[in-house]
């Protein structure tokens, strides 16, 4: 809910409380503290821990040798899931999109006083667990559920078709688990739009098509960027979804990342989660760069 | 082609948009009442599958083995954390919005990074920073509440931080004109006004603790939350319980959007 919040205006720094300098520090220090204590030193000892000799153990100790051996054969080993979380979230966002878009747009714009049961209608996953409605879906999309048996009616799934157990389904499990964190953000910048600007464009000649591909749709920009990137970075790095609705077959880099952890082997898996953290870090820097929304930061 | 096709055609594409929102709250409401259903099922409970009606799983909640003990232990991590990173964040937001100081924008920087990146290195992070200073066998409540804070400061920050951003310094400046000290003006004009803000961001941060499975499985050692008990018996025989405290959750959020949107509307009634 509060990912979606609006850049800070800074103009609204107040003349209340401003005044004494070390104020600020004092507030801003037990949060800062326990951050750079619970998350960035455990960032450096990832790092570290990604470049400790592999073959030590948690019993006879690790040493840091600087093996960045540890990540060509992280990468090598597992290219394919790398890959296939790639594709995962980003189909799972692109559809995100394709749903959330509409639904915010009508819910900005014609749900009068409708729109907040809408609003909460739209966070409603968030009221149960996410296991819980992942495992749900796994009794939708059942062989021989309703979901099934339909599509095999009307000759979309062959006679031996099926839907758990597929890419589909994983794919499908992502898109519904963070579709909020996509509509949120998108309704959001929708609702501030003025809609005066797109009265103008139909008072100068251009058609709603037009008018929504000039003017709504740049305008809902920062929306776009921040809806898609909290969908596919969660996304990226689940693996919920591929072990309740997918198959081995479709394993992703979290399963791996997991597993590893799992099994104490800790040096290849900070590597492979120090690989997939800069991975995703530099497609959030090229894709905020080049779509000019740099102030969502 | 007839006046009333072409009227078909403009009534079609005006409510298409509503027509494909309401599909996809279809979608998003589809799974929870699934849920519900669930919940009443009188199982036989090797297939996942809706066999019967039946109050039993209601009368009998804690019927499964540890399941309300892990739903225990999730409570208790989600209040405690819950409090610390309310407090934590919401002095944060104060310090980014109300002061002036250097490293402002690093700060900014170091809260937004956390809620960007994905949960499997947040966790993999901390349970490396664990091991390595020789915690490994001390994981379990106190490494998952460590946890939870931690992820739950970044989005209570930038709620907090939103709602005094977007307040009418008009109103503080106003209490200051009518002789009130800074520390009155404090809790008499800011502290209500941030208040709904403040209390936005703990049910937030609730949902996000109650709810995390990947960061605590990392570092959860051998307690168990909730999460981590549905993942434990998902892939053997499902009990039809975990719908009935999916059920639970799902109402409790429903009562305290109504009780908060019933709240606001009697605040916003004009006085006298």
């Amino acid at each position: 809910m509060s990912r979606v919040e609006a850049p800070v205006d800074q103009s609204h720094q107040s003349t209340a409380f401003g005044r004494r300098r070390w104020t600020g520090y004092v507030l801003l220090l037990p949060g800062a503290l326990w951050l750079t204590i619970f998350f960035i030193v455990p960032m450096v000892t990832l790092v570290s821990t990604s470049l400790y000799d592999p073959s030590g153990t948690l019993e006879s100790g690790y040493q840091v040798t600087w093996a960045f051996s540890n990540y060509v054969d992280a990468i090598q080993t597992y290219w394919p899931e790398f890959w296939r979380s790639l594709i995962y979230s980003g189909l799972a966002t692109f559809f995100a999109l394709l749903i959330g878009y509409p639904m915010a747009y009508a819910i900005a714009f014609k749900a009068g006083r409708w729109k907040n049961l809408m609003l909460v209608l739209v966070i409603a996953p968030f009221f149960t667990s996410f296991l819980i409605r992942t495992l749900s879906w796994k009794l939708i999309l059942a062989d021989h559920g309703p979901v099934v048996d339909f599509l095999k009616a009307v000759h979309i799934l062959g006679p031996d078709g099926r839907l758990l157990a597929t890419s589909t389904a994983v794919v499908l499990g992502l898109t519904y688990n963070f579709l909020p964190f996509m509509v949120l953000p998108l309704y959001a910048s929708l609702e501030k739009i003025d809609h005066r600007m797109i009265e103008a464009a139909s008072d100068l000649y251009a058609s709603p098509l037009q008018g929504f591909r000039r003017v709504t749709w740049p305008l809902s920009m920062p929306g776009v960027v921040a809806g898609t990137l909290l969908t596919f970075i969660p996304a990226a790095g689940d693996y919920i979804n591929v072990e309740l609705l997918g198959t081995p077959q479709q394993t992703m880099i979290g399963n791996r990342i997991q597993g590893l952890f799992g099994a104490g082997d800790y040096p290849f898996a900070a590597a492979l989660s120090v690989t997939l953290m800069v991975m995703i870090l530099v497609m959030v820097i090229v894709y905020i760069r080049r779509t000019g929304t740099e102030e969502l930061l | 082609m007839s006046a009333s096709l072409v009227r078909l055609g403009h009534w079609i594409t005006e409510h298409l948009v509503m027509f494909a929102c309401i599909l996809g709250l279809i979608y998003t409401i589809l799974p929870i009442a699934v849920v519900v259903v669930m919940s009443f099922d009188d199982t036989g409970d090797i297939v996942y599958q809706f066999n019967g009606f039946t109050f039993e799983n209601w009368r009998h909640p804690c019927a499964p083995y540890g399941m309300c003990d892990a739903v225990v232990t999730s409570l208790q991590v989600g209040i405690l954390a819950t409090l610390v990173a309310t407090v934590l964040g919401t002095l944060m937001a104060f310090a980014l919005v109300r002061h002036r100081f250097r490293g402002r924008s690093v700060s900014n920087v170091g809260i937004f990074l956390p809620m960007a990146s994905p949960e499997i290195v947040l966790g993999s992070s901390l349970l490396a920073f664990f091991v390595a200073g020789g915690y490994a066998s001390y994981l379990g409540f106190t490494t998952i509440l460590i946890a939870h804070v931690m992820f739950c400061i970044s989005f209570v920050v930038v709620t907090v931080r939103a709602r005094l951003a977007g307040l009418d310094s008009t109103l503080e400046q106003a209490a200051m004109d009518l002789y009130a000290n800074e520390w009155q003006t404090f809790w008499r004009v800011t502290f209500p006004l941030v208040f709904p803000g403040i209390m936005a961001a703990a049910l937030l941060a609730f949902s996000l603790s109650f709810d995390d499975f990947i960061i605590t499985n990392l570092n959860a050692g051998q307690t168990q939350t909730f999460p981590m008990y549905v993942w434990g018996v998902a892939r053997r025989d499902i009990p039809p319980q975990i719908n009935v405290i999916g059920t639970a959750m799902f109402l409790v959020s429903v009562l305290i959007v109504l009780a908060a949107s019933f709240g606001g509307r009697r605040r916003s009634r004009p006085v006298g």
